[in-house]
């Protein structure tokens, strides 16, 4: 299982053309074998009809063989360690594992140390992208000062300095006033906000309450505690108008509040981390660390809705999630481990189970992976279009392997997938009309 | 003496009761039965684990089981080492693994382990090459308390089978009371757990049990009642108001007790609070009370689980190496 990650290599002068792929088109909710050409990093064309009797002279082709062709993946949910925990994450590490994993746009979480509540640090993560030069990297500002929720962080300054949206990351505001007033504030700014919502007094718990916590003797959280926030964002939201994004919804009750409220006209929109459709309480048996997230992994029936909330389209998103974290933060108790987990180079082989366990068609599968965190976020990848952003996954959807933790690019190897059987691998990843990863098994006969 | 322990399967560790089978419990609890007369002479000492080092390691304070587990080890010819890691000023957690590798360096048989985190000591098992025997981690199990308690039951009524028994006070935090459900259920008794609903688990009743928040109702027609002790740092408003609130709804007195049988046998796991969850009229009662029993059978317990896990074996892991 390897491949190559290839940076800084300029995309070819002229025009590079990918032909007899099977391109998804999330926009378009289709499906169709035919080529893209790209020239100059853009989308130039695409269709089943293009270059159908060949590519002309001067562009060099590429044959994809009947591989899938879809956007790349706009992961809106990317913790590193960079500034303050390199040892666990680097934003170059971090896009190594991005660009093996299919993503072509992430947002990094302000929860570093310093925290983003200061707009030289959206600068600073831009100025590491270009030096990088792998995936497109953005990055979120803190809602509040220190992500402490008690004081509004610069949203303006923020905003003006580049960042995409306002979070306090895995932490959630329990005051409602501060809430209230981002929420009315970020309107002058037209900014998105995230968060998780979890009422902090009964989340102090470490795995989801039940049966399985009382059985290992660890303090839980109850669902409820979830559900209970997401009402009281979605009276906000309604209250001021602000634009919300609820983030890791994992409750069943949650979906169908968000449902609810959505059926009533509300412009709130949510993601869901692939460990709440993909995993269930029992990965934290026998005390696996690895298993432990926030919100914690909740029960079987939990797991389903959160299926049945992506096949409905009431949840518009799918993020990664990626946290990784150190031995020395997992290798402890479970009530002392951190928790979190890394997920950007399993992102896809995990949710595309969702497209052959036959819950969502593959162009669906995008909207939720590519197309809709990039018209939320407002980023210009993540869609088909002429004009957009050359940035592009060909991918094996059937080629089944087993997540090893230790094959993974990542720089710590806390999975909670690790030793899954999945379906499905990253063949190439194109970032700008560039390629920025390229598996060892995709060879393509290249003609000029 | 040899042919009892044939009962026992080799057991690589003893991290807790679930998952234990009734033919194992029961093999151990025989072998325990065999220790009684032995404590009880004047000469107390056998040779069954000479040249076997067994180290106590407590991150927790703990007075009656490090003694005990001492004293089981001492009788039986081993070594034993205490380690106090609580009193140390060792960070929790951060060394546990370390402190456990150093340990397992010198090439003990079995190491005894408490610690405040549930989990803690399975994590330590799956680091070491030597037997380890859970002594109370956090909130998940103690293993040997639910088999002294076995113990003394079977003893006072000679089986455990359709005994009802009624385990009363903080479930929520206690080990004791998850170790007692496993074991009393694997052989056959029917368990309720009875105290305040902010004391009880969530889904504790799936685990099989019995609910109630009422003492009268929870020990109509009981055989035995298991008190469990309450901590009275849990007691600043956060679960139960008050002390005298608690005593006067929850804690055992001889009122509440006319419910139950009129033999019913009272337990604890030790230490007692008394005037907190049982008045010191119940905890002294000779006919019914059986709180030091429990004790000296913790002793016959440990002796049983010592030899069982590392009696009679050959230097496998040193040869190993």
């Amino acid at each position: 299982m390897s491949g190559d990650i290839l940076r800084g290599v300029p995309p070819h002068a002229g025009s590079t053309a990918y032909i007899n792929a099977r391109i998804i088109d999330p926009t378009a909710d289709s499906e169709y074998t035919g080529a893209i050409l790209i020239s100059d990093g853009k989308i130039a064309d695409f269709g089943p009809n293009l270059f159908a009797s060949g590519a002309p002279y001067g562009i060099q082709s590429v044959d994809c063989r009947g591989l899938y062709l879809a956007p790349g993946i706009v992961d809106t949910r990317v913790h590193t360690g960079e500034p303050g925990e390199e040892h666990k994450e680097t934003l170059d590490s971090a896009g190594v594992a991005a660009a093996v994993g299919g993503i072509t746009s992430l947002v990094l979480l302000p929860d570093t140390e310093p925290p983003f509540d200061d707009a030289s640090l959206i600068e600073f993560v831009a100025r590491r992208a270009r030096q990088i030069k792998l995936a497109n990297m953005y990055a979120y500002g803190a809602l509040t000062v220190g992500l402490e929720g008690k004081e509004l962080a610069e949203i303006g300054l923020l905003a003006e300095a580049g960042a995409v949206g306002f979070t306090d990351a895995d932490h959630a505001v329990g005051n409602a006033q501060v809430m209230r007033r981002a929420l009315y504030y970020a309107k002058a700014f037209d900014a998105l906000i995230v968060h998780l919502p979890q009422e902090p007094t009964l989340s102090s718990g470490h795995m989801s309450s039940g049966l399985m916590a009382t059985r290992l003797g660890l303090s839980g959280n109850p669902p409820l505690a979830e559900v209970m926030m997401v009402e009281r964002d979605i009276r906000l939201a309604e209250m001021t108008g602000g634009r919300l994004h609820l983030t890791k919804i994992s409750t069943a009750e949650s979906v169908k509040v968000i449902a609810a409220a959505k059926a009533r006209g509300l412009k709130i929109t949510c993601d869901t981390a692939a460990p709440y459709f993909a995993l269930n309480d029992l990965a934290v048996g026998d005390y696996r660390t690895f298993g432990k997230l926030v919100p914690p992994l909740r029960g079987e029936a939990d797991r389903e809705a959160i299926v049945e909330g992506l096949k409905s389209g009431v949840i518009d998103a799918i993020v990664s999630d990626h946290r990784p974290q150190d031995q020395d933060s997992k290798r402890v108790p479970f009530a002392q481990a951190e928790p979190g987990g890394i997920g950007l180079e399993t992102l896809l082989p995990v949710s595309l189970e969702l497209t052959h366990n036959g819950h969502l068609t593959l162009p669906q599968l995008f909207q939720r992976l590519s197309s809709a965190p990039a018209r939320l976020f407002n980023l210009p990848g993540g869609k088909l279009a002429k004009g957009a952003p050359a940035d592009l996954v060909i991918f094996d959807s059937s080629l089944a392997w087993k997540i090893d933790r230790t094959d993974l690019w990542s720089k710590t190897k806390n999975s909670p997938f690790d030793e899954r059987p999945v379906q499905g691998k990253v063949m190439a990843t194109i970032v700008g009309g560039r390629t920025i990863y390229r598996d060892d098994r995709f060879v393509p006969a290249v003609a000029a | 003496m040899t042919n009892k322990r044939a009962g026992v399967p080799r057991l690589p560790h003893l991290l807790g009761i679930e998952g234990l089978s009734p033919e194992t419990i029961s093999g151990l609890l025989d072998l325990s039965e065999s220790y009684i007369d032995q404590n009880r002479s004047v000469d107390k000492r056998r040779d069954l684990l000479t040249g076997r080092t067994v180290i106590n390691l407590f991150f927790e304070n703990s007075t009656r089981t490090r003694t005990s587990f001492e004293v089981a080890a001492k009788r039986l010819g081993a070594d034993v080492i205490n380690m106090d890691v609580a009193t140390s000023s060792v960070r929790k957690g951060e060394t546990l693994l370390d402190t456990a590798m150093t340990l397992n360096a010198m090439r003990p048989d079995a190491i005894v382990v408490r610690h405040a985190e549930s989990g803690a000591v399975n994590l330590l098992s799956q680091k070491v090459n030597c037997t380890v025997i859970n002594a109370g981690d956090g909130q998940h199990e103690h293993p040997t308390q639910a088999l002294l308690d076995a113990l003394t039951i079977r003893r006072r009524r000679g089986s455990l089978q359709g005994l009802e028994v009624a385990i009363c006070g903080d479930i929520m935090h206690s080990r004791v009371a998850r170790s007692n459900i496993h074991l009393l259920q694997i052989m056959g008794a029917r368990v309720r757990v009875v105290g305040p609903p902010t004391l009880m688990p969530t889904d504790i009743d799936k685990m099989g049990v019995e609910v109630h928040y009422n003492m009268k109702n929870g020990l109509k027609d009981v055989d035995i009642v298991m008190m469990l002790r309450l901590q009275t740092e849990r007691m600043q408003g956060m679960f139960v108001p008050s002390i005298s609130e608690y005593f006067r709804f929850f804690g055992l007195d001889s009122e509440k007790l006319k419910v139950a049988k009129p033999d019913a046998l009272i337990m604890h796991p030790g230490p007692m609070n008394r005037g907190v969850e049982i008045d010191s009229e119940v905890a002294d009662d000779l006919d019914r009370s059986v709180i030091h029993e429990q004790v000296e059978m913790g002793v016959a317990v440990r002796m049983a689980c010592l030899e069982a896990l590392i009696g009679g074996r050959r230097n496998s892991v040193g040869a190993a190496a």
